[in-house]
């Protein structure tokens, strides 16, 4: 604590209250993500549930191959995240700003194929609501599937872009040696969120990705 | 009378008068000065939805309607739903009560995370001034339900813009409610173990489990319901494949935890005013607290009940049926657990009392009727009727407001250090009661009778208990006016109030009123259970004050 006066707030009797404070209000937050998440992925299963042709044949417009790219990218990207935490725990400046950089270039990485894949589905044209045509019958259906692509991964690469504002931010600061063993919550919490919203890519690319590709 | 003691009238050092200007007050993260904040905003939504209700009533003086046409009728009826719901009674009670008394119950300077609590306030008035954006631009017609395909594709109104407000202002109950049970867990003074926590916190406890768990589905819900409407996309419209049950079962699974969201913080007033004017210890204190989690629990599964009569599979409603059968368990527990309280109590007749024991009530005939409802049988016969207005209005406005009310006037003498005029407040107190009643018990009767909701026209025999419950809102109105007007009277003119006018056992208490900056001179440490009248020798009856006299002499001399 007297390392770090400063990252006490006055409301708390000592550095361990805070710290318990902050990592379950962090752990609750990570709880309405879930249920956030978990509106669209019923209103998606209904879907699928009622269309599961035209959910086939629409998935095979995103390519397999580069969502494996895309998580391998952001897995490689939560060991990073961890190995940051790590050093910040031991109090490691150089480390920890190497790791939350490497953390920051993979997630940006992603956002960029998320982008290609994007704008690649903007040529194909089928983006409901804008400019769509699918072939076959199933035209209608099909729009479902790609409503959901588009919302899905949309709220889903928001939640990156914000992930890597809030590791930006750490970064600055780690550069700074704000971080000691003492104190180093806000790394510790950064990467609660950084690994649930790669959790939640895992989800994602099966359910987009993966629905026909054993036949 | 000269042998009294002056109170306290000397000026100290509190939290209304450690520093000045707006400024103090738009950037504070006091929770004490958070929860006058959000006194201002909730009354004023409090007053719009007003506002329609008003009109609503004095629109169906007659059955062919005196005011409007139907088109503006479906939009009075859907701004008064939604302001009333979303921005006046799931806020109330916690933002403003809570916000300021569980700090100071569970003895912690301040809430876990104060910016993120100012900020919840700012979010909420973002929420608030999109809303109002939405009446200004001409309103919206979908009922507070939003129900698709209407509100994403026939409507012409603004659904849009008052889908993003009630969406942006979610935000502000899910920090809300992470904030409470933050603090609960981790900012509990020495000594305040689970067990001896107050009934309020606990029931704000289960608030905000459901605030948590329940509002990020109705945001991502209206979210979609947006997208659906600005892209012409078909996730709940069945012409484009989609399926609007869908949406029915989302929106449910939000909207009827919300109920509990408005009547749990009720219950957990209640509690505190029937203790401390029976002046006993709560009966089964073990039992209170647990069927406030059950209640949030079970709240959760009982969604169905809305959907009868939409398509769902007889069976899913069986299931629902019986489930919300359940939920009246731990309600009617907390109802005999009052009752029991009151039992050979030393009962005394204080303003806030009358408000508890008319939330009792009310809240006993609302919930009853609820069991109507969750009848299949009866229900599909007073479905979508009057029936159900007069019975959720005896759970929100004879439950929640009743006890948001009694509340303000408990502890009205710790936030503004002023008693409100008493005579006054009681005549007040009864004037709502009885305005309530006439105005919602017709409808009981409109609705068994056949009598739709949502019509702006009816047949002419039902104009007699029409008749009875516009002349019953008036009363309503007037009711709500006073406690406005001499609340802001007595925060200049009221006399000075000690630091436990009534007296109460709660932490609170134990502080000036008002409260210092920090909340406590010293951190408490406590030794005592919650309500243990019998052995808190501490407590004593303030001395008379010219304006102010005790309800009794307690513990007798």
């Amino acid at each position: 604590m007297s390392e770090a006066p400063y990252a006490l707030q006055e409301h708390f009797r000592d550095l361990e209250q805070q710290k318990d404070a902050a990592t379950l209000g962090m752990w609750i937050f990570l709880v309405t993500e879930v249920m956030f998440f978990g509106g669209v992925m019923l209103s998606y299963s209904t879907a699928r549930y009622l269309h599961p042709a035209a959910f086939a044949a629409a998935s095979h417009y995103s390519d397999p191959l580069i969502g494996a790219i895309n998580t391998a990218v952001l897995i490689c990207s939560s060991l990073t995240m961890a190995l940051a935490v790590h050093a910040s725990q031991l109090g490691e400046r150089k480390p920890l700003v190497g790791y939350l950089a490497a953390t920051i270039v993979l997630g940006c990485v992603f956002l960029a194929v998320k982008a290609y894949e994007w704008s690649h589905k903007f040529h194909e044209h089928v983006v409901p609501g804008y400019d769509f045509s699918f072939p076959g019958p199933e035209a209608r259906s099909a729009a479902l599937y790609f409503t959901h692509y588009f919302a899905m991964t949309g709220l889903h690469a928001l939640h990156m872009v914000i992930g890597v504002a809030v590791l930006g931010v750490l970064l600055v600061r780690a550069w700074k040696g704000r971080y000691t063993p003492a104190y180093h919550t806000p790394v510790e919490l950064s990467g609660l969120y950084w690994h649930f919203v790669d959790i939640v890519w895992i989800f994602l690319y099966p359910l987009l990705y993966l629905i026909d590709i054993h036949r | 009378m000269s042998a009294v003691p002056p109170v306290e009238v000397e000026h100290h050092e509190n939290y209304l008068n450690t520093s000045y200007g707006v400024w103090s007050w738009l950037l504070t993260t006091d929770h004490k000065r958070i929860g006058l904040l959000y006194l201002v905003s909730v009354t004023f939504f409090f007053f719009v939805g007003g506002f329609f209700a008003t009109l609503i009533r004095l629109h169906l003086m007659t059955p062919q309607g005196t005011l409007v046409d139907a088109a503006t009728y479906n939009k009075m009826f859907t701004m008064h739903g939604v302001v009333m719901v979303f921005f006046f009674l799931i806020p109330a009670i916690p933002t403003v009560l809570g916000n300021f008394l569980v700090p100071l119950m569970i003895g912690a300077k301040d809430l876990a995370f104060p910016r993120l609590n100012l900020a919840s306030w700012y979010i909420f008035n973002a929420g608030g001034l999109l809303m109002i954006y939405s009446v200004m631009r001409g309103g919206l017609d979908t009922g507070w339900t939003f129900y698709p395909p209407y509100s994403s594709l026939y409507s012409n109104t603004h659904v849009v813009s008052a889908v993003l407000g009630i969406f942006i202002a979610g935000f502000s109950s899910i920090l809300t409610g992470l904030n409470f049970l933050v603090t609960v867990h981790t900012m509990r003074a020495p000594g305040m173990t689970w067990g001896r926590l107050p009934l309020f916190v606990w029931s704000h406890y289960a608030t905000s489990i459901i605030f948590v768990l329940g509002t990020p589905v109705i945001a991502i819900t209206l979210a979609l319901v947006g997208i659906e409407r600005i892209f012409h996309l078909g996730i709940f419209d069945p012409s484009l494949g989609g399926d609007p049950v869908l949406f029915q079962h989302l929106f449910w699974f939000y909207s009827h935890p919300a109920v509990y969201i408005m009547v749990l913080p009720g219950m957990a007033v209640t509690t505190e005013l029937i203790t401390t004017f029976s002046r006993k210890r709560l009966f089964g204190y073990g039992f209170v607290a647990a069927a406030s989690i059950a209640i949030a629990v079970i709240g959760f599964f009982v969604w169905g009940h809305h959907m009868f009569v939409a398509g769902q599979s007889f069976y899913a409603s069986m299931v629902f049926s019986i489930l919300s059968y359940l939920v009246a368990i731990p309600s009617a527990i907390k109802v005999f657990n009052w009752t029991a309280t009151l039992y050979k109590g030393s009962i005394s007749w204080a303003t806030p009392m009358l408000y508890g024991l008319g939330f009792i009530g009310l809240f006993v005939m609302g919930g009853m009727t609820g069991l109507f409802l969750s009848a299949l049988g009866v229900d599909v016969h007073v479905h979508d009727t009057y029936f159900v207005v007069a019975h959720f209005h005896y759970i929100m406005v004879g439950g929640t407001v009743m006890a948001y009310l009694g509340g303000l006037h408990y502890w009205w003498p710790k936030m503004s250090g002023r008693m409100y005029p008493e005579g006054l407040a009681k005549f007040a107190a009864v004037v709502l009661f009885i305005g309530f009643n006439l105005t919602f018990f017709p409808q009981f009767v409109l609705g068994y009778l056949g009598m739709p909701r949502r019509y702006h026209s009816y047949s002419p025999e039902f104009q007699v208990l029409n008749v009875m419950s516009t002349a019953g809102a008036s009363i309503l109105a007037v009711g709500y006016l006073l406690p406005m007007a001499y609340f802001i009277w007595s925060m200049r003119y009221g006399p000075i109030a000690g630091p436990n006018p009534w007296p109460g056992t709660g932490l609170e208490w134990l502080t000036a009123s008002p409260p210092p900056e920090k909340n406590f001179e010293v951190t408490p440490v406590v030794t005592w259970d919650a309500y243990d009248f019998p052995n808190r020798h501490d407590l004593k009856y303030p001395a008379p004050t010219p304006g102010f006299t005790p309800a009794q002499t307690w513990p007798p001399e």
